[in-house]
């Protein structure tokens, strides 16, 4: 009787909680992986960017829904015929939270803290053909380029490269001071991050008064705080297997967008049997992709031909080069002296598109002779292992970074291919402008990692949103790995 | 006694070195390095390095265990890789989760189970019995994340009782706080106490057969009297071995039910300071965990000898 008692007192406690609906001008949104710090400019979790990119801190340039690059805190900006010399032209009026201004001092400060010898930015490769920097005067910056590069402006837009003033940028992991439209308010650690509208915004000022961000690590308890009220959206679901019940509940829709997330079973080219091209053609002949897809993400993703992603202008479809074929994938093997069959180890890092993509892998693997020996590992012993020691034969891995075609080129890179022929385009397309040109050769890049069957490329990663009704300005797509919430706003 | 006291802290200090170091071991040979885990896939080799330096990790690992020992000792936890904050506050703050669920559990769960094992043993046999120990039985086959997941559906999610997880922190009162905890608390606190109940039930069956409780009902004490005064006392001992372990299995069981509820503690920072290779934050909670463990076991050795006299009869001998 007393535990009764006690027991309804609580639960008593716990209804008062609850019982405070989300006011129409709050959203709260669940995130599955908490950000180790608030500085998108010192450390490569999505899950800064997730909470901060564009609602706190913003660039010269921002990517937009549909992954263009739009005006940020540069209001315009000329490109010299050259294509080496860029100058903004920024914008007037803005303030950082901390209410000091926002000029080309402080821009010069961002790229030069980023460039420098000490710097900790994760992407320091965004920044280097970069030659010099200047700021002629207080609103506007010229960058010349060692070369030049085509999708400089898109870098720009990058969480990495977003400006932060010299008085707080030592202090933006923990108390995180931008020029967006909405403020840090606080953070409970492991539990959740707080922002708020900025009244002081520079442009239009944002509809929602206050967002929070919830940290929601397991898939059951996010679709029950979503079932409870909890939280209003989850913008990137986790779990495929439970949006059926979302999409069966009238409270709920399911908004189905795509990601960057090229998902490869990566080949290590230093691997003997793995260097000889008709092994690679084999296994992607052994590869059912749609077979994955329907296994392990319960139908949502698009397969993919080559590194690229299905929705960009510039896709080439190659789905069709290596068809399903058992009996070409079984001849290719014995042509290249594995008739009696080729054992290889398959390396899985955490995330469910790997484990589980992984095990209908290895069973296609094996109608073709190819035994596989599943290794699972976590992220630090992936990173480890196989991105920087290369000490692995397969891995299954999503590479979310926009328009990162251009690994291929890196000579050190962890699938250890080596192509003269790709080196080539993608030399010139690094440096062409011209748009016409740009497409035909991201075309050929394309072309090429599918001639030579670089990796088994499997499918571009879907990001599974699942929002209360009524929200409305949410981003459906992930062009770049943040949620952009400064435009949401609730019906 | 206090002879006793002092060999008693002396191995307490020696057990936690002997763990700092043994940690210390384990994090050096654990592939996968801090530096590299914070800055991702696209990380050039400058910014690792420069990272490395900031960290302290280009140190060697005897100067970076003595610096982290003498450190910990004078009270400095260092600070987290990953949050950038003292790893001292980070524990604070999550303590202020873990323990009230943990103590809220070991209660729940003692409040349960003594009284209905007691019963059971009392009613040995009869429909009270088995159907107490059928509960039991069920109890402890059923793993407590899973009881968890039940326990929302039911409260949150079909009944809107509750919130689905969470903690609100300590701003808006306490009693919202603890509230939130009171769901974890069960789900952790029932797979406890079946066993706990099946524990106290054979023990007190035990000492019911004994010749002294003949004694006691011959010479015309009441049945209560009986059971409580002589039967139940005498057969605390198992009990209470089993809550001193139960007490380190509920930290641990923290690890799991944090996830469940997305509640901000220890075993949820742990967890997550463990994928992220923030080392500092994994080797001060563990060294912490364990010096908790030991001051524990320590209690409950007093709590014997307050149960049973012929043990405090043995301290003095010491």
């Amino acid at each position: 009787m007393k535990t009764k008692l006690f027991a309804a007192a609580f639960l008593a406690a716990g209804l008062g909680m609850s019982g405070q609906a989300a006011a129409k001008d709050g959203l709260t949104l669940g995130i599955g992986l908490e950000p180790p710090h608030l500085d998108p400019t010192a450390g490569a979790a999505a899950a800064i960017d997730e909470v901060v990119y564009q609602n706190v801190f913003e660039g010269l340039t921002r990517i937009g829904p549909d992954g263009s690059v739009l005006p940020g805190l540069a209001a315009e900006w000329d490109v010299s015929d050259d294509g080496l010399t860029y100058s903004f032209k920024l914008r007037d009026g803005v303030t950082f939270h901390d209410g000091t201004a926002f000029d080309s001092a402080d821009v010069l400060f961002s790229i030069n803290r980023a460039m420098a010898e000490d710097s900790t930015n994760a992407q320091k490769g965004l920044f280097e053909p970069i030659a010099t920097v200047a700021a002629p005067d207080a609103a506007t910056v010229t960058i010349a380029l060692k070369r030049p590069t085509g999708h400089f402006l898109f870098n720009l837009g990058w969480g990495d490269v977003v400006m932060v003033a010299p008085e707080s940028a030592d202090t933006n992991k923990t108390a995180p001071v931008g020029t967006g439209p909405f403020t840090f308010d606080r953070w409970s650690k492991g539990s959740e991050i707080r922002l708020k509208r900025n009244d002081a915004y520079w442009g239009d000022a944002a509809k929602l008064a206050k967002v929070s961000f919830k940290i929601m690590p397991d898939a059951a308890s996010s679709a029950a705080a979503l079932m409870s009220g909890d939280i209003d959206v989850f913008p990137n679901f986790g779990a495929p297997e439970l949006l059926e019940q979302f999409r069966a509940d009238p409270r709920f829709e399911v908004v189905v967008g795509t990601t960057e997330g090229e998902t490869i079973l990566s080949m290590n080219h230093a691997n003997k049997a793995l260097s000889d091209i008709r092994v690679r053609r084999a296994i992607a002949h052994a590869v059912d992709r749609q077979a994955i897809i329907d296994g392990a993400m319960f139908g949502s993703g698009t397969t993919i031909g080559s590194h690229f992603a299905p929705h960009h202008p510039a896709y080439v479809d190659l789905t069709g080069m290596y068809p399903h074929d058992v009996a070409k994938a079984k001849a290719l093997l014995a042509e290249a002296g594995y008739a009696s069959g080729l054992k290889l180890r398959l390396t899985l890092p955490p995330p469910s598109y790997a484990r589980r993509g992984g095990e209908v892998i290895a069973a296609q693997l094996a109608t073709v002779g190819i035994e596989t020996e599943i290794i699972p590992v976590e992220w630090a012993q992936w990173l480890k292992q196989v991105f920087k020691t290369t000490d692995y034969d397969l891995t299954i891995v999503s590479h979310t970074e926009p328009f990162d075609i251009g690994i291929y080129a890196r000579d050190s890179y962890y699938f250890n291919y080596k192509s003269e022929r790709f080196n080539k385009v993608y030399a010139e397309l690094t440096e062409a402008v011209d748009p016409a040109k740009r497409k035909a050769l991201i075309g050929q890049a394309q072309t090429v990692l599918a001639e030579d069957s670089v990796n088994g490329f499997l499918f571009e990663l879907a990001q599974n949103g699942v929002w209360k009704k009524g929200i409305k300005g949410l981003w459906a797509n992930r062009p770049i790995q943040a949620n952009d919430v400064t435009g949401a706003y609730w019906e | 006694m206090l002879d006793f006291v002092i060999r008693r802290l002396t191995v307490l200090a020696a057990t936690l070195l002997v763990a700092a170091l043994i940690i210390f071991l384990v994090m050096e040979v654990l592939p996968g390095d801090p530096a590299e885990v914070m800055l991702g896939l696209n990380a050039q080799p400058d910014t690792l390095a420069a990272l490395r330096a900031q960290m302290g990790l280009d140190r060697p690992a005897p100067e970076r265990f003595a610096v982290w020992v003498l450190a910990f000792l004078s009270g400095d936890l260092g600070i987290s890789y990953t949050y950038d904050v003292p790893v001292a506050e980070l524990i604070g703050e999550r303590m202020g989760v873990t323990l009230p669920l943990a103590l809220m559990a070991i209660l729940l769960s003692t409040l349960i189970a003594l009284p209905s094992g007691v019963l059971s043993a009392t009613f040995r046999g009869r429909p009270a019995d088995t159907v107490i120990m059928g509960i039991a039985q069920l109890g402890v086959a059923v793993p407590n994340f899973w009881f968890a997941i039940l326990l929302i559906l039911l409260f949150a999610v079909s009944l809107g009782w509750t919130s689905a997880g969470g903690f609100p922190g300590y701003e808006d009162g306490i009693l919202p706080a603890l509230g939130a905890l009171l769901l974890p608390a069960i789900a952790l606190a029932l797979p406890q106490a079946a066993i706990l109940a099946r524990v106290t039930r054979s023990a007190v069956i035990d000492v019911l057969g004994e010749d002294y409780i003949r004694t006691a009902r011959a010479k015309g004490l009441s049945g209560g009297v009986v059971l409580w005064r002589h039967a139940v006392r005498n057969a605390l001992a198992a009990p209470l071995t089993i809550m001193g372990l139960q007490f380190s299995f509920l930290l641990a069981g923290t690890v799991i039910i944090e996830n469940v509820f997305y509640l901000p503690g220890l075993g949820r920072l742990i967890f997550q300071a463990i994928a992220q290779r923030d080392l500092i934050v994994v080797k001060d909670i563990v060294v912490l965990l364990v010096g908790l463990v030991i001051t524990v076991n320590f209690i409950v050795d007093m709590l014997y000898a307050w149960a049973d006299p012929r043990l405090r009869q043995g301290d003095n001998n010491v």
